[in-house]
């Protein structure tokens, strides 16, 4: 399902199907649960009369807790209430809804008000992430913790642990690029990207990592990092050709200094490409003849690259990448402009054709 | 190997808009105020009426929407401190107060709210890099750039905070493959990249965008199903087929998508028994993915949908009656006279 606003209702994950046994199972079986008839603070609550079977009683039951915690929540906050059972609350209303980021500004003002221990709060929190990792509170919560302890020494493990169950889980990395960076962490991250790409070379957030681990400590600038950089790439590629990721970091990490200004790349991926071509590589083909051009700066010779982009780009828009063929058809018009017999002075104008109405 | 994450759109899966079920979808949702999803999102209703005034009024049926009712929410919403919560009883926070702000915008109501406050309560959340924090306990997020300029444009206030430090962040955010993360070194994602783009287009800045690199990257999202995704090697979802169209529109490349496939693929998130779009054919339907739904299918020139404006994701009629245009669906023409 769909990890933005609908996701991160926690609960409602647990909802589908066997969700609502599932919970019914804890109101009933979980004999660590003390049930709210058993609690001195919720003695002033109507007991929930407790059923069987997944129907619309249950249903209405389980949310008459959920208003319950919650009205009681809203009345201790607006008593501006600091106390342990205020803080025992939030945990009740985090459980129900760890969404809900009213109930995480008021515990973590709890926390500083009863100058709580914060490496129970750490353990705390990496229960809750690990159980809902999707969530924007928690990761925000956990990074406030790490900040007031100042102490990051468990993060590396514990966003690894995480990015285990989901090697692409976004706030985990955003977590992990903000410890490394606010903590000097960038030792042995490189290494800790390049066992993720061993596990899914395609994995995006890994190559988006690389770039930021390179870019913030040797830089490209170096040639033979850049080199270096390069030859993985490649590598990597001839692992599994079909990698949009590969393809783009390769192009990333050239492009400003100019894809064909790379000593023998041109080569290379010509020789890719009659064992593991893609349409990644002919792309990217099309955009080192494209900078060949540019850089010849209209001098001798520009017949034979541009003739070679242009049957590229039409063999992207014909055959091998059809459903962008409006884009192919850009580039080699763009092409032609610049560098063909046309004007070269006039800029391609990128319009959008007239929308056609669509019609069932 | 060559295994490409999609889905197969089955061949019985829905064909034709079905707007009237996902009116009545709508219309018949706030109303269930004991149904367990609806509590449990009460942490962002702000934003789940936002969701579902818009696509009514993109469908022509914002008078079947208790307009009395939810102005007195609004009201109820803001704070002393000028920002505007979720709902009753919740803290103030950017997303809601944009949210409120495009509510009221939509009804021509903006005099509900107190809005010297609310341009106070933005300004506020603006840091030293330019950067904005979503609220009080400070996380930063281009999403909350994109928030704070797209609330003052509404309410006419652009200038009260300091553009020039707000852009320079947002920038910053530009990765190596021309999309937007979150923050700087983040991971490019359409949705951020959305947020960035309308960013940009709203303070005037598109020419900073490299249009050809980014284009080509949102066109990439563009899956064999016809669906578009939010990363690379990642599932299609109908939302995404807003975060990426409505960039691909602001930046002036919205043609590069396969325009057919991507409308298969959206009409196939559809449910025909209970109206609403889901995030994926079969799945579960909710409001947010109903509005994008319908949004994406307005961008690709459905008649029957009112046009809607990429950056706001309102209705083009709602951002002309307040005077706003946004420098949207630029051509490379128009940014060149820009630059000089």
């Amino acid at each position: 399902t769909c990890s933005l606003p609908f996701k991160t209702l926690g609960g409602v994950e647990n909802m589908k199907c066997g969700g609502f046994m599932s919970v019914l199972t804890d109101l009933v079986s979980n004999p660590a649960y003390c049930g709210f008839r058993d609690r001195k603070e919720w003695a002033d609550l109507e007991p929930v009369p407790q059923d069987d079977g997944p129907n619309p009683v249950v249903k209405i039951a389980y949310s008459d807790k959920f208003t319950d915690v919650f009205d009681y929540f809203r009345a201790l906050l607006k008593k501006d209430e600091k106390s342990e059972r205020a803080l025992a609350l939030t945990t009740e209303a985090i459980e129900l809804n760890a969404a809900n980021y009213t109930v995480w500004h008021y515990r973590r003002v709890l926390l500083q008000a009863l100058q709580k221990d914060l490496r129970e709060e750490m353990r705390y929190i990496t229960a809750i992430i690990e159980d809902q990792p999707k969530n924007y509170q928690v990761w925000h919560h956990r990074r406030m913790v790490v900040e007031w302890l100042n102490d990051p020494s468990e993060e590396l493990d514990f966003i690894a642990e995480i990015l285990s169950q989901d090697n692409k889980n976004y706030h985990a990395w955003q977590h992990r690029q903000w410890v490394i960076q606010e903590y000097k962490l960038w030792d042995g991250e490189l290494d800790y990207v390049e066992e993720l790409l061993e596990e899914d070379v395609r994995n995006n957030s890994a190559w988006n990592q690389r770039h930021f681990v390179v870019s913030h400590t040797s830089g490209y600038s170096d040639p033979s990092v850049l080199e270096q950089e390069v030859q993985y790439t490649l590598k990597q590629i001839k692992k599994a050709p079909h990698n949009e990721s590969a393809w783009n970091y390769l192009k990333g990490i050239l492009q400003d200094r100019g894809l064909s200004s790379h000593p023998g790349l041109l080569e290379q991926v010509l020789e890719l490409k009659e064992t593991h071509c893609s349409p990644y590589l002919i792309a990217f083909l099309v955009d080192l003849y494209e900078d060949m051009l540019e850089s010849m700066d209209g001098g001798q010779g520009q017949e034979e690259p541009l003739s070679k982009a242009l049957v590229l780009c039409e063999l992207l828009a014909r055959e091998t990448d059809t459903i962008r063929k409006e884009y192919w058809r850009y580039v080699a018009r763009s092409l032609q402009t610049r560098f063909g017999s046309g004007d070269p002075s006039v800029p391609t104008v990128e319009t959008e054709p007239q929308t056609t109405p669509a019609s069932d | 190997g060559t295994q490409v994450k999609d889905v197969v759109i089955k061949p019985d899966a829905p064909n034709t808009l079905l707007l009237d079920k996902h009116a009545d979808y709508i219309a018949a949702y706030g109303s269930k105020k004991d149904d367990y999803e609806y509590t449990l999102s009460e942490y962002l209703r702000m934003s789940g009426i936002y969701w579902g005034l818009t696509v009514m009024d993109l469908m022509d049926q914002l008078h079947r929407m208790n307009r009395d009712e939810i102005l007195e929410f609004i009201r109820s919403c803001q704070h002393e401190c000028g920002g505007i919560s979720a709902s009753v009883g919740h803290d103030p926070h950017l997303l809601y107060t944009l949210s409120a702000v495009q509510i009221l915008s939509l009804y021509d109501n903006l005099g509900s709210i107190n809005v010297d406050k609310v341009v106070e309560y933005v300004k506020g959340l603006q840091q030293d890099d330019g950067s904005f924090a979503g609220d009080k306990w400070g996380e930063i997020d281009t999403r909350f750039s994109f928030c704070a300029v797209a609330t003052l444009a509404l309410l006419g206030r652009l200038e009260s905070v300091n553009l020039e430090k707000a852009v320079e962040f947002v920038l910053s955010c530009m990765n190596f493959d021309g999309g937007f993360g979150c923050r700087p070194g983040s991971e490019s994602h359409a949705g951020q990249i959305y947020c960035c783009t309308g960013f940009l287009s709203v303070t005037g800045q598109l020419h900073r965008v490299n249009a050809d690199l980014l284009g080509w990257w949102l066109c990439e999202r563009q899956l064999p199903s016809g669906g578009l995704n939010g990363r690379p090697e990642k599932l299609p979802d109908v939302c995404y087929s807003w975060w990426v169209l409505a960039s691909l529109k602001i930046i002036g490349r919205i043609h590069w998508i396969d325009k057919a496939k991507l409308r298969t693929f959206i009409l196939a998130c559809q449910d025909e028994e209970t109206g609403g779009f889901a995030d994926r054919p079969g799945d579960m339907v909710d409001p947010f993915h109903t509005l994008f739904g319908v949004a994406g299918l307005s961008l690709l020139g459905d008649e029957q949908i009112k046009p809607v404006n990429p950056v706001f994701c309102m209705p083009e009629d709602v951002l002309q009656r307040i005077g706003l245009h946004p420098e949207g669906f630029l051509t490379s023409e128009n940014m060149l006279e820009m630059s000089r």
